[in-house]
């Protein structure tokens, strides 16, 4: 959905347009780094970037008019954030839904030119990315198999709708010109864009499918997962031209990775069980220190959390009734968030760790 | 491509406005959606001066008035959701024609539905008075990045291109007896979109070969380098300007 002018006030506009502004300028670099292709150098990257991304921008735009029947006379359309951002990368993809709205604002008025911004932030950048971070996580933990890269974009398809959505309540609720409380509008645009989303990612997977079974090389979200050439001798063939058989080594190397993708696996579905679904039955009573700062008194002065209006306030999704799924919905959305930035933490630690026995070895050297 | 070179949205003039510079247009219409944007919405008279000097740059331009609002339904969605505006929204209610209606959020409608429409209002007439290559071009001069440009002139130039592709396998599929009813469907049209990806992708690829055969290292030559005068700014300021002293009575008043 296009916002159009006069929806979000100006200055929120103002900002908006600022990270799209940013936001467009690092994709112009990362998009580079993406289309340069496997086998050329770095320098190859910038005379590339133009006509593929622009043709993928082309791709983007004709297959949002794809109309897809649901049923009675109702079709929907792909909106494409997803699907760009694991064909051809974040970056490109973020480049060129961007482009797409650019040109759909200046040329159809479709969506506001002072609204551009927020359209961009809201319909390029947060749909892509959370789409290709969930599509990444996922990549890794699942097995290394092509049908892993569907469900993968499946979910990341999934999730980046909804998530578009709340990324437009928030801005919504710093700069919008309406008065409609915040509540209704999350339920509205979360509840529709929950349904949008499940069209949104079965036809991005499939179509995801369809292009990895044709042609895997060109799916960006599926490189390195061609397994590296295998060369097998003839069980025929004379003892003394068999050459070294490096096939063992291949299993033993892969078989610890395996194993710890299989226990992260586990871990994040049992935190998803425990958060979605036995949240419900845990104690609603305050919890020791509460309980006993309440009977102390020493409590009085305590003031509510200065997060006490956000959505999930109260680990519950607000203006969902029902308090089992509310709480269930907000459990979800916590083990995401806190998954995401401890992914991120240890991704970081990792890293350091990594270049520090790198700086040792050279100065020991 | 082929047959003319122009797009169905722009229609061929000679009027003073087809005449000014884009980048000088861009400027323009940008700079009055942002003072109607800033607007107070109670100055409900601002509004019917903007849509005045909106219709009388439609008149300069000599753009029908038809033509202007049947490319003004692009905006119909949004009035659905204006339209409930008024029964969601909270605050203080009015009763009419028999039903409870929020102050505030007819307030809102109001607001969404002016703005929303005098702004849709004045990229159509951009995108009717300026060529699609100047159109691009302008945005350059107005220093947005070269190869944005660059990506978004592929688009355009490529978009009738893939759309067609698209339109001939949608013809291939009829004439194989093939009807999307239902999500049981879903599953060709998906194979027809993947399909449609590997095509674009490796066209652009033929394209980028062609183009490098042809000495292209990454930038356009800038063949026509035309500047604005100060009259041709004067001009297009006339728009803004205008709209400026009527937002600042709004404020006032």
């Amino acid at each position: 959905m296009h916002v159009p002018d006069g929806f979000i006030n100006a200055p929120v506009s103002a900002a908006a347009g600022a990270v799209a502004a940013v936001a467009v300028a690092v994709s112009l670099r990362g998009a580079r780094r993406e289309l340069a292709g496997a086998g050329q150098g770095v320098g190859a990257g910038a005379e590339r970037t133009a006509p593929l991304a622009g043709l993928v921008a082309a791709f983007i735009f004709a297959v949002q008019m794809l109309n897809f029947p649901v049923a009675a006379g109702t079709s929907g359309h792909l909106l494409g954030g997803a699907l760009a951002a694991i064909l051809v990368g974040p970056y490109t993809g973020v480049l060129c839904v961007s482009v797409v709205l650019l040109m759909q604002g200046v040329l159809f008025a479709d969506g506001g030119l002072t609204a551009l911004g927020v359209n961009i932030s809201d319909m390029a950048i947060v749909t892509t990315v959370v789409a290709y971070v969930v599509f990444r996580l996922l990549v890794k933990v699942l097995p290394r198999r092509r049908s892993s890269v569907t469900v993968a974009s499946f979910v990341g398809a999934l999730v980046s709708v909804p998530a578009a959505a709340v990324a437009f309540t928030a801005i919504y609720a710093l700069g919008g010109t309406a008065d409609v409380p915040i509540g209704k509008v999350f339920a509205a645009m979360v509840g529709v864009h929950v349904l949008i989303g499940i069209g949104e990612a079965v036809i991005t997977a499939l179509t995801v499918g369809a292009v990895i079974a044709v042609r895997p090389d060109l799916v960006y979200g599926a490189r390195g997962l061609a397994k590296p050439l295998e060369l097998r001798t003839s069980p025929l063939a004379p003892e003394g031209t068999a050459g070294p058989a490096p096939a063992p080594a291949a299993p033993a190397l892969a078989t610890p990775r395996r194993s710890a993708r299989r226990v992260w696996l586990a871990g994040v579905a049992a935190a998803l069980v425990c958060a979605g679904g036995l949240s419900y039955y845990a104690s609603a009573s305050p919890d020791g220190l509460e309980k006993v700062a309440h009977d102390q008194g020493i409590d009085a002065k305590a003031k509510d959390h200065a997060t006490k209006d956000s959505p999930l306030a109260d680990y519950s999704v607000k203006d969902i009734t029902d308090p089992r799924l509310a709480g269930g919905l907000a459990g979800v959305i916590g083990v995401g968030a806190t998954l995401a930035v401890g992914t991120g933490v240890f991704v970081a630690v990792r890293r350091r760790r990594a270049t520090a026995p790198a700086a040792e070895g050279t100065g020991n050297a | 491509m082929g047959a003319g070179h122009a797009h169905k949205l722009y229609r061929h003039g000679h009027s003073p406005v087809h005449a000014l510079p884009a980048h000088c247009k861009i400027a323009a219409v940008f700079g009055f959606v942002l003072i109607v944007v800033s607007t107070p919405r109670e100055a409900v008279w601002a509004f019917g001066l903007y849509a005045l000097l909106i219709a009388a740059a439609a008149v300069a331009a000599r753009v029908p008035a038809g033509f202007l609002l049947t490319r003004l339904l692009i905006e119909v969605p949004f009035v659905a959701f204006a339209v409930l505006m008024p029964f969601v929204a909270e605050g203080p209610r009015l009763h009419a024609l028999g039903m409870s209606l929020s102050e505030s959020g007819l307030w809102g409608a109001w607001n969404v539905l002016a703005k929303g429409t005098l702004g849709v209002a004045a990229s159509v007439l951009l995108a009717a008075t300026t060529e699609l290559r100047e159109l691009l071009l302008g945005l350059q001069r107005l220093r947005m990045p070269p190869l944005l440009v660059q990506i978004a002139s592929f688009m355009i130039r490529y978009g009738d291109v893939i759309t067609d592709e698209m339109r001939r396998m949608r013809i291939a599929r009829l004439s194989r007896g093939f009807e999307a009813r239902g999500v049981r469907h879903w599953g060709v049209l998906a194979k027809s979109a993947g399909a449609l990806f590997i095509r674009s992708y490796e066209r652009g690829e033929r394209v980028h070969l062609a183009m490098v055969s042809r000495g292209y290292t990454g930038t356009m030559p800038v063949i026509d380098a035309t500047t604005a005068t100060r009259t041709q700014w004067t001009r297009a300021a006339a728009l803004p300007l205008a709209a400026l002293a009527v937002c600042l009575l709004g404020w006032t008043l």
